[in-house]
């Protein structure tokens, strides 16, 4: 068996390629000098700039958190670059003018770009390091007062919709991470669904990290007006490289009344080597807000990649009657580390959470669940149901769960479930008894494992997500 | 159709297995008995694989095929099936989806084309009457929740889809009520034929009046002491056995 397990485990990561792309890429360093090169290469309006300065400012005066059960060597914020983008023609009038190389990169990580071939139904913005590249079905989305577009774009376009809801939800001094973002993000995606609009297709943004010593920082808005809805799912990919990357971004969401957005994320940043040289600190803030009666806001997150995972989507339930739900699938393998969770903020009266947490920590990966359920004086009769589970494979790996609970009125209920099973050998030798071979035995356990979550994602992710879990536990049991 | 010559067995260093002989033939049924600890459940685990037992001496022909060499799903492909005395709980996978993906493994093994959705939930209606199951069962999980009862008829269903050609049950009477050892064992001879065999592993005679062996072997301490006829059954249910052990004492 233990042959079997070799042979699988030399499985490579099948996106850790580079592009070799003329890049134009600014010194490493950080300083207020830096914030405003940043912010005046997007040729950034004064009040943006000024907001960076502000949350660089604060930035400095903060302390990295300690309080995470992981393990990292020490980040030095002066040897990263923080900016880097693909040098190309100034404005891009179609697709067709975009870099070939470019669009080749995004067709061999499995993401069509060009007119003809595109994934149907699903519209894509595409984010190369600190710029984005590309943004598909803008047009037809147009037609439907549907805004999908880069966010240096909409900085241009539609600063009064930047402007009333850039920081509404994650403050720019909110936390550490979010402070060094709001100082020096540079790209990502913004959505805006008008009032009453059923977004028709599947919005998704792909971000992708090719150059070495940058970081990421991107940051997302998504606003649902009242009654409107979408359905937005994010990827990440990185090359192999010995060095660690850093990526910091920020997500904001806001429901309006009787919105609903619902948030996916397939995660598979590099997570570095068995030994864990390499890989991505992903240090992420992810909020959303149900500031409307009646809304309703879903995280489901698939997190496979990344050395380093820091992340906590939350909601804040402010109207009465909204709605927040987390479906969480973490794995870790090798010297992965995960300390991820959640927050609900309940505030409105007779609001409801869900959270299901799945974890499975495998080869010398440790996976902590941290969740925070907070209900508030005046939200009454609210409930929230958690239930989190870990699943271990082999001997070398630790899962923990730390979950907060706050109640301050009597008329709401709080409940908790919580489950540590193991692979056993007995499992995967029913399976093999039966006919099934190792691999597909532990694929089949895990996914039966991870299904509750699964089933929140879009269809065609969930496939994808199927066997990406599948590929990162590969030869993980022995 | 299998043969097992002086296999001895040995799990963390203690031999269990001390020197098994034993030849089962297509068409018949043997019933192997013994009391608790004596290594009738290690032999139905070595004979299908279980990695937390090092075969020691011995060997065990199945079918021409050196059967220790092979992994157990290979094992399985052959044609040699483990009905579990404690079947393992898969939960979030469903019934049908784990029986279909083992019979199309094993089908592929062997060059057979396999059965797609459809095909395979006409097939598993008409299997599942053979033990009595409730349909509401092909989508639940695997063994999740399930009664004693309810687990063993799963284990029976399972060898019904398979159709393997030497079934081993292992103390597949244990923990069941008198209906459902009917429902079971009528399951088991219902797929009875000239061209399988099975090896019952049990401590009881009372699964003998339902599954009637052509032979009878007592296992005490590693050992196959005694064999014989269907009425040595009997013998063991009236006098237990300490006769055997007492047999063996004036023996030696």
């Amino acid at each position: 068996m233990s042959e079997t397990i070799e042979e699988l485990v030399s499985q490579e990561y099948k996106y850790g390629f580079t592009t070799d792309i003329e890049s134009e890429t600014i010194a490493p360093g950080l300083s207020e000098d830096v914030v405003r090169i940043i912010s005046k290469k997007k040729n950034e309006p004064e009040w943006l700039t000024e907001w960076r300065l502000k949350a660089f400012r604060m930035w400095q005066t903060m302390e990295e958190p300690r309080w995470p059960n992981l393990k990292y060597a020490k980040i030095n914020y002066q040897s990263i670059s923080y900016y880097s983008a693909p040098k190309q023609a100034k404005k891009l009038n179609s697709l067709d003018e975009v870099d070939p190389i470019l669009l080749e990169t995004y067709e061999k990580l499995g993401i069509s770009l060009t007119e003809q071939k595109r994934l149907n139904g699903v519209a894509v913005d595409a984010v190369f390091d600190s710029v984005s590249v590309a943004t598909t079905f803008k047009e037809t989305l147009k037609e439907k007062g549907i805004i999908f577009c880069s966010f240096s774009d909409a900085v241009k376009d539609h600063p009064d919709l930047i402007k009333k809801y850039l920081g509404s939800v994650v403050p720019s001094t909110d936390n550490y991470f979010a402070a060094l973002n709001s100082a020096v993000f540079s790209d990502g995606s913004f959505v805006f669904i008008p009032k009453g609009v059923r977004c028709p297709m599947e919005l998704s943004t792909y971000f992708r990290i090719n150059a070495s010593n940058t970081g990421q920082f991107e940051r997302t808005l998504i606003v649902a007006e009242e009654g409107a809805y979408v359905s937005y799912l994010e990827g990440c990919t990185a090359p192999m490289r010995d060095e660690n990357q850093l990526h910091a971004a920020v997500v904001e969401l806001v429901a309006l009344d009787n919105a609903e957005v619902k948030y996916s994320t397939v995660q598979n940043w590099y997570a570095g080597d068995k030994d864990g040289k390499g890989g991505i600190y992903n240090f992420v803030t992810k909020r959303g807000k149900c500031q409307g009666v009646n809304s309703k806001i879903s995280w489901t997150q698939v997190e496979t990649g990344s050395a380093i995972t820091w992340k906590y989507p939350s909601v804040i339930l402010q109207g009465d009657n909204s709605i927040g739900e987390f479906y969480s699938v973490a794995v870790v393998n090798n010297r992965q580390d995960a300390d991820t969770g959640t927050k609900m903020l309940h505030i409105g009266k007779n609001t409801r959470s869900t959270i299901v947490s799945k974890g499975i920590s495998a080869g010398r990966g440790n996976n902590t669940y941290r969740g925070l359920v907070s209900i508030g004086k005046n939200a009454v009769n609210s409930r929230n149901y958690t239930q989190c589970d870990s699943m271990l494979i082999g001997n070398k790996c630790s899962a923990n769960t730390f979950p907060y609970i706050e109640v301050k009125n009597s008329s709401s209920s709080v409940e908790h479930e919580a489950s540590t099973s193991k692979i056993g050998e007995d499992q995967i030798f029913y399976c093999k008894q039966r006919g099934i071979n190792t691999e597909n035995a532990i694929s089949m356990i895990i996914n039966g494992f991870a299904k509750e979550v699964f089933k929140n994602l879009p269809m065609e992710f969930a496939v994808e997500a199927q066997k990406l879990l599948g590929i990162s536990l590969e030869g993980s049991v022995g | 159709m299998i043969e097992i010559k002086n296999l001895h067995a040995s799990v963390n260093g203690k031999e269990i297995l001390k020197g098994i002989n034993l030849k089962v033939n297509a068409g018949e049924v043997h019933a192997i008995m013994g009391p608790n600890g004596s290594g009738k459940s290690t032999l139905a685990q070595v004979l299908s694989g279980h990695p937390a037992y090092t075969v020691t001496q011995g060997e065990v022909i199945f079918e021409g095929q050196n059967l220790l060499e092979l992994e157990p799903e290979k094992r399985a492909h052959a044609g040699v099936f483990l009905a579990f005395q404690y079947p393992v709980e898969i939960p979030g996978v469903s019934n049908s989806y784990f029986l279909k993906a083992g019979l199309n493994e094993i089908r592929k093994s062997r060059g057979e084309e396999e059965l797609d959705s459809m095909q395979f939930l006409k097939m598993l209606k008409v299997k599942m009457k053979v033990v009595e199951m409730d349909p509401s069962f092909i989508h639940r999980p695997v063994n999740e929740g399930f009664s004693g009862g309810e687990k063993k008829r799963n284990e029976i269903l399972q060898m019904a889809v398979i159709e393997p050609k030497l079934a081993i049950l292992d103390e597949t009477d244990s923990g069941l009520d008198i209906d459902a050892l009917k429902i079971v064992s009528s399951g088991v001879n219902k797929l009875k034929t000239p061209q399988n065999a099975t090896i019952v592993v049990t401590h009881y005679q009372r699964l003998l009046n339902y599954i009637v062996p052509d032979f009878v072997h007592v296992l005490v301490n590693g050992r196959i002491v005694k064999s014989g006829g269907k009425e040595l059954a009997m013998e063991l249910e009236a006098n237990g056995y300490d006769f055997i052990r007492e047999e063996m004492l004036q023996a030696s």
